[in-house]
């Protein structure tokens, strides 16, 4: 029991939310002594963003990155946080608050922030093991560990806003995913039907499965087992081994309830956000004003915010829900919405439909002021409509033009660029739906605190830092204020924690400023350790080698352990040997070798490769520079299986033997071997070559795959077996084997140029596109004649066997390495 | 650290046999030990084995007074032998001094 006086009076927040917690920070900017504060979460982390919750799922973020409030906030501002610890019970006679655990806590004020619940479907199997909602962290970790659990199906009953986020999510995590929508269209709430048949169509393109106007009857499973289909009204069956309920939510009100206050759908409060006990407040989900619940975080904001000055007494202000707008948080789909587009009597509408950009606008106008819109394919004037909107004044002149969007319209006609757009736009435009902020604030920030980050504007003003989607115009004002000094015009993330450049950025500057040496670009561009980290050092030296070929000098120190002492390090601490065997051939010589190798040095593993070489397991550190030597004896060079280099060209037999063989595959694969071993690349590069389309090589799940057809080759790009199975796309055909070594040499030289530091081919090909490696490498003749030379030069200077150049007897000088220090006395 | 009068200093080698940046392993009665040099020349001598699973430290990547072992990135602190948050550990540290070029461990004078 905590019952001893206080002399300050006690506010305890039940729910550490983004409601709640908005409202205690907006208490402490008005009066930070005021209260002494208690948080009550039944979640076990720090207040976190709910908003992000999806792209932590699709993976794009991590938990640290949706961390609103760390542990150490709590700390410095005098805020006592109990959390993973629900509260059970409020004695509002005593003025007491119960947790679960036995915590109890006295109060003066009481701030419920209880938000809402998931609302799950009253069907037949709905409680079975493998349902589950999306509202939390640990609903997100039991997506996450089912997508992890070997792929499997997965199945979103509801294709609103939340349903379709956690659909891209899990599609992202590699399972395969079908959205049940009880509607015609999807996100109805949201899109007129037009835009939502679009949606429709590009996620269906992403390999999203939609059935809408279906209805789930029944989830069929066992306890023990779980769930195993969904069964749909017209007996549709789905197999899942997930299913996400996803069809609303509603106002978690059941402790408001149960301490008698006034609920109806949600905790009914009035214009201050108080309930119906004075010392009691409510804000977030959990509230009914004026008839109305809200989702949106924008109202929750404002919420705060009155809470805040009827919790202090600094104003008389009034609650007042406003327009809000939606974005759907789906990478590489633009949509926005807001206001009524419902349409009908009295109202007229504006239209703009471009299907080949598949873009889809829709103003819905009434008695000359604009009151719904609906943006598909190209938001960037939502916010700016969100203007319109909430100001309600009639159009005017910009009538005639307001479809085109903002530059458009208000230049009259003439088309501004985008940083003109955004320094035409007075102070008081709304930059930050979700938090409100305007242009006028973010400028002020920056100019009073000396920002030149994004980091910096988000933790001054919070702009930018919910949902994300004004990040551009927050970087753009950024570039206004700031102009050159600011450091992330791209929003590139930082390379490491040694620098706040991108690894594009870093590249850049690298070739215009003609920096040479990793410590030349650490001084140059104000990196802020001495010298570096594990992460960015090795992306340096790779990004040097590549920019100044024959003329940088490889720094050794800069490179992983593997690349340092060319073999792979084991588990315990031994290595791995792999020589290179061309196109995946070899001799009764190398056998031999290879054999008497192993017996010498007792190696314990011998084992074949999926990529067609032969592995030495167990080697000690000491006794590499020996077993190169024999092993280059016989002719034998390094197979590079321990670098971001050219592992291995695969090959299937071919037209030599084959009797389904149309071209030489296995010649093909030597040719190609021997132009591009010992290529340093961003990443591991592995190739295959098959001599006709039946595929024995695997070639359409390699970084470069190349198949034999009757009239000559077809090159593919991008594939990859890994965490991640992606198959390969289509780059082009051509007829001879010159061509396509020359497509290969300029295809890899674009990756080694383009892709950053530890990126695969597949995931720079998902980053830029097909069309754009296509267009350089296919289209552009000249282009790729220059690329392939730039190859061909940098190898000139990469074909020296690292393996030649160490190998000796272990007691040799150039072996000091791999030698132990021994103590001498 | 130990007492300069007791303790035990052994030679293993000179200083230029550690390259910049870098490590060598040394092979003692006791085990590896892993002797780094600094950027700014200092020299620090640890356990040859991550507290997590035994990595050689002396194959790692040395950047300030820290490195990162190679099997799964854990940072060691040189000078305090820590593991850098969030990950927990700490690695057996060796007084090391060079003297005229020569480098010396105590290796009775380990301490953790």
């Amino acid at each position: 029991m905590n019952m001893q006086a206080h002399e300050r009076p006690r506010l305890v927040v039940v729910g550490n939310g983004m409601a709640g917690m908005r409202t205690v920070e907006e208490v402490l900017a008005r009066a930070p002594g005021r209260y002494a504060i208690t948080v009550f979460g039944a979640e076990p982390h720090p207040n976190y963003n709910r908003i992000l919750l999806s792209p932590l799922l699709a993976g794009e973020k991590r938990f640290e990155d949706i961390v609103l409030n760390g542990l150490d906030w709590y700390e410095a501002n005098g805020v006592e946080l109990v959390a993973g610890e629900r509260v059970t019970g409020v004695d509002r006679a005593a003025r007491l608050v119960q947790g679960e655990q036995g915590t109890t806590r006295a109060y003066d004020r009481l701030l419920l922030a209880t938000g809402s619940d998931p609302f799950v479907i009253p069907v037949p199997g709905a409680d079975l093991p493998g349902v589950v909602t999306f509202r939390d962290l640990a609903d997100v970790e039991t997506m996450l560990a089912a997508a992890r659990h070997g792929g499997g199906r997965a199945v979103v009953i509801g294709g609103g806003l939340l349903g379709l986020e956690a659909a891209n999510g899990l599609l992202r995590n590699g399972m395969k995913v079908a959205v049940v929508h009880l509607m015609p269209t999807l996100m109805e709430r949201q899109l007129d039907p037009v835009a939502g048949g679009m949606l429709q169509a590009d996620l269906e393109r992403r390999g999203l499965r939609v059935l809408t106007s279906a209805h789930t009857e029944a989830l069929l499973g066992d306890d023990e087992r779980g769930v195993r289909a969904v069964r749909l009204k017209d007996g549709t069956e789905l197999a899942a081994d997930l299913v996400v309920m996803a069809v609303g939510i509603r106002p978690s009100t059941a402790l408001a309830r149960q301490i008698g206050l006034a609920c109806n759908r949600g905790v009914v409060v009035d214009d201050a956000l108080r309930t119906s006990d004075p010392r009691v407040f409510a804000v977030g989900e959990c509230v009914e004003h004026q008839g109305v619940t809200y989702g949106l975080v924008a109202p929750l904001w404002d919420m705060a915010k009155v809470c805040a000055d009827h919790l202090t007494g600094t104003a008389d202000t009034a609650f007042a829900a406003g327009v809000s707008g939606t974005r759907l948080k789906v990478t590489g789909i633009d949509m926005f919405s807001a206001g009524d587009f419902a349409g009908g009597a009295g109202t007229e509408e504006v239209v703009f439909r471009d299907p080949a950009r598949g873009v889809h606008k829709r103003l819905v106008l009434r008695d000359d002021r604009l009151e719904g819109v609906v943006l598909y394919g190209d938001a960037r004037d939502g916010g700016w409509y969100l203007d319109l909107l909430r100001g309600g004044e009639p159009l005017g002149a910009l009538r005639d033009l307001v479809i085109f969007g903002q530059a458009v319209a208000t230049a009259g006609g003439v088309v501004l660029d985008p940083a003109a757009a955004l320094a035409e736009l007075p102070a008081e435009a709304e930059i930050c739906g979700c938090n409100g902020v305007c242009k006028g604030t973010i400028l002020g920030s920056i100019a009073a605190n000396g920002l030149t980050s994004l980091e910096g504007v988000r933790a001054h003003t919070k702009a930018s830092a919910s949902c994300g989607s004004c990040t551009p115009q927050v970087e753009g004002l950024l570039a206004l204020a700031v102009g050159e000094g600011y450091a992330q015009p791209q929003g590139e993330k930082p390379l490491c924690r040694c620098t706040a450049l991108g690894h594009d950025r870093v590249r850049r500057e690298i070739v215009e400023r003609e920096l040479r040496a990793i410590p030349a670009v650490m001084a140059e561009l104000g990196w802020t350790t001495p010298d570096g980290c594990h992460v960015c050092r090795p992306a340096l030296n790779y990004y040097l080698l590549c920019a100044w070929p024959g003329a940088y000098r490889d720094d050794a120190q800069s490179r992983f352990v593997n690349e340092r002492m060319h073999a792979n390090i084991q588990k315990d601490g031994t290595y791995s040997v792999v020589p290179r065997m061309w196109g995946g051939l070899t001799s009764a010589k190398e056998l031999r070798a290879i054999a008497e190798v192993v017996e010498r040095y007792a190696i314990p593993t011998v084992k074949v490769t999926g990529g067609q070489r032969i592995d030495l397991l167990g080697v000690k550190r000491e006794q590499l520079p020996s077993v190169w030597r024999d092993l280059g004896a016989a002719g034998m060079v390094s197979g590079h299986a321990y670098g971001k280099a050219l592992r291995t060209v695969k090959t299937c037999v071919g037209s030599e033997w084959c009797r389904f063989g149309t071209q030489d595959s296995t010649s093909m694969g030597v040719a190609l071997e021997r132009m591009c071993w010992g290529a340093w690349c961003p990443h591991k590069v592995k190739l295959a070559v098959s001599g006709c389309p039946r595929n024995c090589a695997e070639a359409t799940i390699k970084d470069l795959g190349v198949v034999a057809v009757e009239s000559g080759w077809e090159l593919h790009v991008g594939g990859n077996g890994g965490i991640k199975l992606r198959g390969t796309d289509f780059l082009c055909k051509v007829a001879t084997a010159e061509e396509v070594l020359e497509h290969c040499g300029a295809f890899l030289q674009l990756y080694r140029e383009e892709a950053r530091y530890l990126e695969r081919t597949a995931h720079w090909i998902e980053r830029v596109g097909i069309e754009a490696v296509r267009r350089r490498v296919v289209e552009d003749a000249a282009g790729r004649k220059a690329l392939h030379a730039r190859f061909l030069h940098a190898q000139s200077f990469a074909q020296d066997d690292p393996w030649a150049e160490r190998a000796t007897a272990a007691d040799g000088p150039v072996a000091q390495p791999f030698r132990a220090l021994m103590p001498a006395e | 650290m130990t007492d300069t009068l007791t303790a035990n200093w052994i030679g293993v080698g000179r200083l230029e046999d550690i390259p910049r940046q870098g490590a060598r392993a040394v092979a003692t009665p006791r085990g590896d030990v892993a002797l780094f040099r600094t950027q700014d020349d200092r020299v620090f001598a640890l356990d040859d084995r991550c507290p997590h699973k035994g990595g050689p430290l002396s194959q790692g990547i040395v950047h300030g007074h820290a490195v990162t072992c190679p099997l799964h990135n854990w940072v060691i602190d040189l000078g305090s032998g820590e593991a850098a948050a969030p990950d927990r550990g700490c690695v057996r540290r060796i007084p090391v001094k060079v003297e005229a070029g020569r480098v010396l461990l105590d290796l009775d004078g380990a301490t953790r």
